[in-house]
């Protein structure tokens, strides 16, 4: 019954990806894009870049699945999440001078809405560790308020939301060694090498 | 609660919606009218139950459309009997299903569209365009018979 549409080449022709782009600025111009999101390859694998119209909301590294990482913010933020890399321009270009060696902050609008209480005055507290030079949870955890609470520092390490844009790879443990990381022990390694060059 | 990411749903469904905005439309208004759909269908999104028909939705939205565009275009009541020259991108098909299809009277063109191209069921389709779902059947298939007439893939059906 279908065989003329299964064997209409025209049909399959047709293409809406050249479309996406203008419906991606569209929904921003109409304030209906909650979220945009683009990928971006780097040295330590593909990272998903997410904002909201406040800031760099989401950082993902490829081993956290990207899939499931927007998915997570369709539920914590809101559904209307599109492709639209324009909006990540500026983050992208900053992370590109980083890894080639020649930005040692960030300096991008952040929304911090993922993360709350102590583990948002943890990750307040991590631009002040400089570039090349690292803290010990311990550390960490005095400058924020809270000696004690030196596991609570690695949980707020383990679920920072913008991992490298707010560098929680610069806590490492109070022996030296390098300790979890969401990106994975060897990409903390590498970032923290290559800081130290 | 819908939490399936907006991108997901214009992956899933947009070749779908294109292929019924160029059916419904012609060439010159598909790809706004495609634009216009899912522009729409992100503002009511977080509303959309979670047991929704997406796919259903979504026609509905594009049908809205697609009377919004022919009733802006005052000369040609919608649905159009039949699509004249127009500007567009024609001349990059090879067959001419579309030209077949435009020839459709307005009825079978939509059910043809709705249930062949989007893959609703009569059911379905009988509450975007009106009438009964036996109406909706019957429109479709008489739709298909005259394209076949006019639109002879060699080899096809044979």
């Amino acid at each position: 019954m279908t065989d003329i549409f299964f064997a209409a080449p025209e049909l399959y022709q047709l293409d809406p990806n050249p479309l996406h782009a203008q419906l991606a600025a569209a929904a921003d111009r109409e304030g209906l894009l909650d979220v945009a999101y683009r990928t971006l390859d780097t040295p330590v694998g593909s990272l998903l870049l997410a904002a909201t119209k406040q800031g760099l909301v989401k950082v993902a590294f490829d081993r956290q699945d990207h899939d499931a990482v927007l998915a997570e913010l369709a539920s914590l933020i809101s559904p209307r999440i599109l492709h639209a890399p324009a909006r990540l321009d500026p983050v992208v270009r900053q992370l590109d001078e980083y890894f080639a060696g020649g930005r040692h902050s960030f300096d991008v609008p952040l929304d911090f809405r993922l993360a709350r209480g102590f583990r948002l005055s943890v990750l307040e507290h991590l631009p002040e560790i400089t570039y090349g030079h690292t803290e010990s949870y311990a550390q960490v955890a005095a400058a924020a308020g809270s000696p004690k609470a030196v596991r609570a520092v690695g949980t707020a390490c383990a679920l920072n939301p913008l991992p490298l844009v707010v560098p929680c790879h610069r806590v490492v443990r109070s022996d030296g060694s390098y300790g979890q990381y969401a990106g994975g022990e060897e990409a903390k390694r590498l970032l923290l090498t290559m800081e130290a060059a | 609660m819908i939490v399936k990411p907006f991108e997901q749903i214009v992956a899933e469904h947009g070749p779908m919606v294109l292929r019924v905005c160029r059916a419904v439309l012609g060439p010159a208004d598909a790809e706004d009218a495609w634009s216009e759909t899912f522009l729409s269908a992100l503002r009511a999104y977080p509303e959309l139950p979670a047991d929704a028909n997406v796919q259903a939705w979504l026609v509905t939205i594009a049908h809205r459309k697609a009377i919004d565009v022919t009733r802006a275009q005052a000369r040609r009541p919608l649905p159009v009997g039949e699509i004249p020259d127009r500007p567009g991108r024609a001349e990059t098909f090879t067959g001419d299903l579309w030209d077949a299809l435009a020839r459709l009277p307005d009825k079978q063109r939509l059910a043809v569209a709705y249930h062949y191209l989007a893959g609703l069921p009569y059911r379905e389709i009988a509450e975007i365009t009106g009438g009964t779902a036996d109406a909706a059947r019957r429109a479709a298939a008489d739709g298909v018979k005259a394209l076949r007439s006019t639109y002879p893939l060699e080899g096809a059906h044979s």
